[in-house]
């Protein structure tokens, strides 16, 4: 028998209600990955300055965030699912630097003019940091 | 003093429970010399042999298989009464009640592919809820469900086509 008649013949095991229960067993997996494995996914921008709360602001719309500083204003930027330092009047611009933020538990910090971005969001990588 | 024996017949269905259920037994031996990747992941080969009893015998007979093998399995594997024996039992349980209510679809649409991609559904449902309740208080258990879910499609499918084949080969006897 060849290999094509072979599979062919398991295929006729299967019956049209069996091909169902196999789609929904495969979507089940799909939605119990997509819902579980979301974790790290972040869902607000924290900001703060000079130790304080600045704004939360929801990673759904795109916008820019000004935010004064005893140096300056500090740029923020927006965008559904990812936040980022845009300028920073920091002489080494670390924060600006580091680019977009998309995970959870993620944050630039720009330590001279007292800003910091943060997203937060359920499952982050990590929930504490010890030095 | 009388002296008494006690005789015990077995019918023609306890012989051939026991002859269903060695069969159950070995698969559920041999399985476990397979390594695997991730506990909790097996093939589960002895449900075929529930499958086909089922399919012939009916329910009661494929319960009588099923506890027998995880009963014996265990004793075999040094697992009884350990957590892996109250994983399996619980499975094998769960199974047993999807299975009694799933073999009153219609035939004609509804194979033994369905019954056993449902079993195994069945199967790592239960499984999970006493690891969760009993062995791991942490919802961190469920982390690993996509996982379970895929492996259990896969070999549902995998058992469904073997136990199919075989129930045609035995009808055709």
């Amino acid at each position: 028998m060849s290999a094509r008649a072979a599979l062919a013949d398991w295929l006729s095991l299967l019956r049209p209600g069996d091909w169902l229960v196999i789609a929904a067993g495969l979507l089940l997996c799909a939605y119990a990955g997509a819902t579980l494995w979301r974790g790290g996914a972040p869902d607000k921008a924290v900001i703060r300055a000079g130790g304080e709360l600045f704004g939360e602001y929801p990673l759904s719309a795109r916008r820019t965030v000004e935010v004064p500083g005893p140096l300056g204003v500090t740029l923020i930027e927006i965008e559904p699912g990812r936040a980022r330092v845009a300028a920073d009047p920091g002489p080494r611009q670390y924060c600006v630097r580091q680019g977009w933020l998309t995970q959870a538990g993620a944050v630039a910090i720009c330590a001279p003019n007292q800003v910091s971005l943060g997203l937060s969001g359920r499952g982050g990588q990590y929930d504490s940091l010890n030095y | 003093m009388t002296r008494s024996t006690i005789e015990l017949t077995p019918t023609a269905e306890d012989r051939r429970i026991a002859r269903h259920a060695a069969a159950a037994i070995v698969l559920t031996v041999a399985e476990a010399a397979i390594p695997l990747p991730l506990p909790g992941v097996k093939p589960g080969l002895a449900n075929i042999v529930t499958l086909i009893v089922l399919a012939r015998w009916g329910w009661r007979e494929a319960a009588w298989v099923a506890l027998l093998r995880v009963l014996a399995g265990s004793l075999l594997l040094g697992q009884f009464l350990a957590p892996g024996f109250f994983l399996s039992l619980s499975g094998a349980l769960a199974s047993l009640v999807v299975l009694g209510l799933a073999m009153h679809l219609p035939r004609r649409w509804f194979g033994p592919v369905s019954l056993s991609v449902f079993a195994a559904f069945a199967h790592i449902g239960a499984q999970l809820v006493v690891a969760r309740l009993w062995l791991v208080p942490h919802d961190g258990v469920f982390y690993l469900t996509p996982v379970f879910a895929g492996a259990a499609v896969l070999f549902g499918v995998v058992n469904g086509l073997i136990a199919a084949r075989l129930l045609r080969a035995l009808s055709a006897r």
